[in-house]
């Protein structure tokens, strides 16, 4: 049996080494969220004030989830289902849910990266005029009635191929040769272009202006539910956890790594990229309130309006415009690639374990049909609804659903946190206390529960930006629902004969002493 | 910039980017063992 073990260990690939299975998680949990998402909640909660929140959210909740994925992914040795499998026979079914929602996700993060590569080019040459937003979803998006329709954009469908094209190829090389390599090269570029790109913005007039826009701290918002709510949502959302991404990433690390050290390092290198983007991005909004001569607040904005209105507008009126362009989209591809690398990676790990088909084989049973799906829904004038919709419900009823209910499974029903512990503690060189039990267990669980609550309630109430009630029901609640149905029923499908089921740790043990 | 957000300012940066500092310095010092056998990826 223990050459089972070592066969499918070497078959599945592994990262050269821990720097380089840390790089690849940074990749991973540095993604668009904290270039375009964390400034604008930062500033909506607090400015200043909301490091505390913050801070405590990432040192209650962040982290220790965080170190979660990592003891369940390096104990088990395996994708989200396999090492759900060898934790518990039942918990099958909740890593296929996770593999589900990567899939989901995998298909529409595409395009924003695809957009964001034709951004690059147009800021050559402003092409979007005195009018980002009439060009954005005018003549770029083509964007028609919400629904689901085929009329293809030349200008979207293009480069979305290509971005589908070059992720297969990194996902086809493996785990070192693509995802390591490609990390190696991709989290050092993106740093240093960001901090071109903060540097530039801070030599803009008015930059002074946007930070104490950031940075003032409003004291009496730590009084309020949902500036907490908020310091929460954001660190759960900027780490990458709860959805088999880091799983499946330290299951490639080795046996004897420092895990919990490894950890701490993601975790601090996320979140002190969040503040370089927040420098980054007010600063250039400051400008861009200081050349209007209206407050700041009347520019901040986030996620797609931030990218691809303000920035534009901030790119036609500043100096070296187009090395700002450059930079920025620039950033939001490579921070958006790695992630969308190591998000469909947790599907073709899955399919590799559980049908022990080969690295290339299994890139295109997965990578393909994904390909395809995410060029018919995304390439065309209805795209961006589409897209709005599917990443507003699986975010929230799918990941934050999914985090919690595999918390509280492992915590109370399988009872494996114990376990886990050890197994961090054995090679952590930050050793964790029974503290951490009771954080994954009780406090963490109840903070994600509590915005899960709202949110759910929020969307009963009002449905979603007014879209079609058949679109919310099917691409919205009915997607978050059949990727929980089919996790389930996948996971009923039989492992190969020589699939090993066991934990891996305790015959690797057995084998170290019979050698 | 007002006192108080060139303050916050800075202690966001020491606190994030110290961490960070602080975390790497840890994981340098310990010596792990790195994976040498399971570096094929066939």
């Amino acid at each position: 049996m223990s050459q089972v073990v070592e066969h499918s260990e070497e078959n599945r690939g592994a990262f050269s080494s821990r720097k380089v299975f840390i790089l690849a998680a940074i990749g991973s949990a540095v993604g668009l969220g904290n270039i375009w998402r964390f400034p604008y909640v930062a500033y909506e909660n607090g400015g200043g004030a909301f490091l505390i929140p913050y801070l405590i959210a990432l040192l209650t909740a962040g982290l220790p989830f965080l170190l979660l994925d990592y003891g369940l992914g390096h104990r088990y040795r395996g994708s989200a289902p396999l090492a759900f499998r060898r934790a518990h026979k039942a918990a099958e079914g909740l890593g296929w849910w996770q593999v589900g929602i990567c899939f989901v996700i995998a298909v529409y993060y595409a395009a924003v990266i695809a957009w964001a590569a034709r951004y690059a080019f147009f800021s050559f040459d402003k092409a979007w005029g005195d009018d980002p937003e009439g060009f954005l979803f005018g003549t770029y998006l083509q964007a028609g009635d919400p629904g689901i329709g085929l009329d293809f954009v030349s200008g979207v469908t293009i480069p979305l191929v290509l971005v589908w094209v070059a992720v297969l190829a990194i996902m086809a090389l493996g785990v070192q040769k693509g995802i390591g390599a490609a990390s190696v090269v991709f989290i050092p570029v993106l740093f240093i272009a960001f901090i071109a790109l903060v540097v530039v913005a801070l030599t803009l007039d008015g930059a002074s202006t946007g930070l104490d826009a950031l940075f003032t701290p409003d004291w009496s918002a730590l009084g309020e539910t949902s500036v907490w709510i908020a310091a929460y949502g954001q660190i759960f959302f900027s780490l990458s956890v709860g959805f088999g991404i880091m799983i499946t990433y330290a299951s490639y690390v080795g046996r004897r790594s420092d895990m919990t050290g490894s950890g701490l390092v993601v975790g601090f290198a996320n979140s002190g990229f969040e503040l370089l983007a927040g420098i980054g991005v007010f600063a250039a909004l400051g400008f861009m309130a200081t050349a209007a001569g209206v407050p700041v607040d009347e520019v901040a904005t986030d996620g797609l309006g931030l990218a691809f209105i303000a920035f534009p507008a901030i790119i036609s009126e500043a100096p070296a415009g187009a090395l700002i362009g450059v930079l920025f989209f620039g950033s939001l591809v490579v921070a958006g690639v790695t992630s969308l690398v190591s998000v469909i990676e947790v599907v073709i790990s899955a399919v590799r374990d559980k049908f022990e088909m080969s690295r290339v084989g299994a890139s295109m049973a997965v990578g393909v049909p994904a390909a395809l799906i995410s060029i018919v829904l995304l390439g065309t004038t209805t795209g961006v609804y589409v897209l709005d919709i599917i990443d507003h419900f699986i975010n929230r009823f799918g990941i934050l659903l999914v985090a919690v209910v595999s918390m509280l499974a492992l915590s109370w029903a399988f009872r494996k946190t114990g376990l886990l512990r050890e197994h961090l503690n054995r090679d952590g060189s930050v050793k964790i206390g029974r503290w951490w039990e009771l954080l994954i267990g009780v406090f963490a669980p109840a903070a994600l529960t509590f915005i899960l609550a709202n949110e759910l309630v929020d969307n009963l109430r009002t449905p979603y930006e007014g879209y079609p009630t058949w679109m919310l029901n099917t691409l919205g609640w009915g997607l978050a629902v059949a990727v929980i149905l089919i996790g389930f029923l996948a996971a009923r499908l039989p492992w190969r004969d020589t699939t090993f089921l066991g934990d891996p740790e305790i015959k690797a043990r057995q084998d170290e002493r019979s050698n | 910039m007002s006192t108080s957000a060139i303050v916050m300012m800075l202690v966001a940066m020491l606190v994030l980017w110290g961490g960070l500092a602080l975390a790497i310095w840890n994981i340098n010092r310990y010596t792990g063992e790195e994976p040498g056998q399971v570096e094929r990826d066939l």
